[in-house]
């Protein structure tokens, strides 16, 4: 993992926000490298500037000043189209709050990326298809977000960023809209796309156990890096699964 | 290839959005449809009003010409004599000029008709037989009275269509005796139906008779005094002749002197045809700006409910800009969206354009149609109103900031 190429590289990020008068600064010089393959928590309180750096790290934002170099590519200076051909091409997006389209079908939401990329519709589908079957949702194809369980909504998210098959996913607070089951439910479906498929994860989180899914935990305080450690014994989200109290229909422990 | 995808793509995404709120795209719309409808309406109506007329005035022969008296002002004063025609200015148009075939005195009154016990308000018109030629009128049955007749003030006449209709239903008027104030005047014969003048009075309910018996019976005036002339020339090539020869004629006869104003007015049918021309202009000028004005409105209300739309649509937006959409994706999105609208209020509202002209010109008589112009202005219309007001709503959902559409901030 030492040796992978670096896919972020933050040097001397700064990011400050002006409001009336009052400069807020999110972000005081990070420097921060991360490596393809790699499973990165980031975790700090609210205020700590990890939003803002998943904001500037998604190519959401720009860094007020510091150099962002994405997969090989310095983009914090792009214009906002280029930025957003950068954001459909290499990194996917799971929200907190899902971000599905409402009143969209699944497979419609999970096709989306590819309709801004400009896919013909059957290959969008063919493609839409493979994700959703890959986070197991191949039976609710048809469903829209409101007919869809909160896990089941944030696996169709997963399915959308997997869609064009980015080499990075960014994960904003995740599991922050789900219960305990199914967070590790889907922290085990993070961890697999990682080991098996070899995709970068950058997971932002304020709760210390689902930082520890995680193989390298950044701690974020008063936008700046507090501490940058490898987690040489990183959660396995599977077996942490298996050892929950089993619950019945109604999600009563029994 | 993949630009005409990405526009197919686009109206399909705006149909679906535009079809989740059926009643608010159906408010939405009702301006522009209204005003589509009004325009489509109203061209058609205008058009087929300006036929009809032109329609009548060829009807009420191409070269007739009218001479009216007018006060002169000679050396800034009206002089408000009375009337200053006579049927001996009468005699010399027709004697003296050669584009003038026939020229006729006119007397007019408003009268009661009665026939045993029926009663019908009629204009009574004094002239001479000849008049009838100069209006291009012909006799559905009966005959006309002979110049012999005109001279001893015969108590004769010939009626309208609508007159006799009223008076005599479907009865035989001819040889029958109406009556006018204490006098009985015998029907000679009854004159083809001529329709409404094209302001709206109706020409059939009419008693025409001698101007002899007239002025002796009807209406009292001096010997040899006429409202009016009616002329007609000896043919349309020569009715602006007509026209120039009555002037020198008249001026002549009642002696006016060089640089002095006419104390008399000739119009031709073709000037009658230019004064209806502009009141029509006028009208259709009015109607179009009513239109445009309610465009407007229907624009105005396109681009508030497209400005509602992206801010309710915000978080959308930032879904969009998160997973790949560039600024043109959504301006696309969204102008797309408001054509949509924009161009469905201009299908329903040519739609019931359509409907009102069959509906009013079955209702009206007149002959309506769809031209294929106005359907075509219509609907570049309503799409240029899509485009214009829903440019500005569209740029502003594009150029959102996506951290702040995605509320993550």
């Amino acid at each position: 993992m030492k040796d992978a190429p670096p896919i972020i590289e933050f040097v001397e990020i700064h990011k400050d926000y002006v409001t009336e008068a009052v400069v807020v600064r999110a972000l005081r010089g990070v420097n921060l490298t991360i490596r393809q393959g790699e499973f990165v928590a980031i975790i700090g309180q609210s205020g700590s500037g990890k939003s803002t750096m998943m904001n500037i790290i998604g190519c959401l934002d720009r860094p007020t000043r510091g150099k962002y170099i994405l997969d090989g590519i310095d983009v914090g200076s792009r214009s906002n189209d280029a930025r957003a051909i950068v954001r459909n091409h290499l990194i996917g997006f799971v929200f907190q709050g899902f971000n599905l389209l409402p009143r969209t079908t699944a497979l419609e939401n999970v096709e989306l990326p590819l309709v801004y990329r400009g896919v013909g519709a059957a290959e969008r589908r063919k493609r839409a298809l493979a994700s959703l079957n890959a986070v197991g949702l191949g039976a609710r194809l048809h469903h829209t977000p409101n007919q869809l369980s909160g896990g089941q909504q944030q696996r169709v998210a997963i399915a959308r960023a997997l869609v064009t098959q980015p080499p990075l996913l960014l994960a904003d607070e995740p599991t922050g809209n789900l219960d305990t089951r199914t967070s590790y439910e889907v922290l085990d479906l993070l961890q697999r796309l990682n080991r098996e498929q070899g995709i970068t994860i950058v997971l932002v989180t304020h709760e210390r156990d689902i930082a520890d899914c995680a193989s390298r935990v950044v701690e974020m305080r008063d936008g700046s890096v507090r501490r940058d450690i490898v987690n040489e014994r990183p959660t396995d989200a599977a077996r942490a699964l298996a050892e929950l109290p089993v619950q019945d229909e109604h999600g009563a422990a029994s | 290839m993949n630009g005409l995808f990405r526009v197919f793509s686009a109206i399909a995404i705006a149909m679906r959005a535009v079809l989740r709120n059926k009643l608010r795209a159906a408010l939405t719309i009702l301006g522009i449809t209204i005003g589509i409808a009004a325009v489509v309406t109203m061209t058609a109506l205008g058009d087929g009003a300006r036929a009809k007329i032109n329609g009548q005035i060829t009807n009420l022969g191409s070269n007739a010409l009218i001479v009216f008296p007018q006060s002169a002002r000679a050396s800034g004063a009206r002089t408000t004599g009375g009337s200053k025609l006579s049927e001996s200015d009468c005699q010399a148009l027709e004697r003296e000029s050669t584009s003038i075939k026939v020229a006729v005195p006119f007397l007019r009154a408003s009268a009661q008709v009665v026939y045993e016990g029926q009663n019908a308000k009629a204009e009574v018109i004094g002239s001479r037989i000849a008049y009838l030629e100069v209006r291009n009128w012909k006799l559905q049955s009966g005959e006309p009275w002979t110049v012999p007749a005109e001279n001893v003030s015969e108590k004769i006449a010939v009626i309208g269509a609508g007159t006799a209709k009223d008076l005599f239903g479907a009865a035989d008027p001819v040889g029958r005796w109406i009556r006018i104030g204490r006098h009985p005047y015998r029907v000679l014969g009854v004159l083809e139906e001529k329709g409404p003048s094209p302001f709206g009075r109706s020409q059939d309910d009419v008693v025409i008779m001698p101007i002899t018996t007239m002025r002796s019976h009807v209406r009292f005036t001096r010997p040899g005094e006429t409202d009016a002339i009616m002329m007609s020339a000896t043919s349309p090539e020569t009715t602006d002749r007509a026209k120039k020869q009555a002037e020198e004629i008249l001026r002549q006869r009642h002696r006016i002197r060089e640089g002095d104003e006419d104390d008399f007015l000739i119009r031709t049918q073709a000037e009658f045809q230019q004064m209806q021309d502009s009141i029509y202009g006028v009208l259709s000028l009015l109607l179009v700006g009513i239109a445009a004005v309610s465009l407007v409105v229907g624009g105005i209300g396109v681009m508030n409910i497209m400005l509602v739309s992206v801010t309710e649509r915000t978080r959308e937006i930032g879904i969009r800009m998160a997973i790949g959409a560039r600024e043109m994706d959504i301006l696309v999105q969204f102008l797309v969206e408001s054509l949509v609208l924009a161009t469905l209020g201009g299908i329903v509202g040519t739609t019931l354009g359509y409907g009102a002209i069959v509906g009013l010109g079955a209702a009206l008589d007149l002959p309506m149609k769809l031209a294929p112009q106005a359907l075509a202005v219509a609907l570049g219309t309503s799409t240029a109103i899509g485009l214009v007001f829903g440019f500005f709503p569209a740029r502003r959902a594009a150029r959102m900031d996506p951290v702040q559409a995605l509320g993550r901030e």
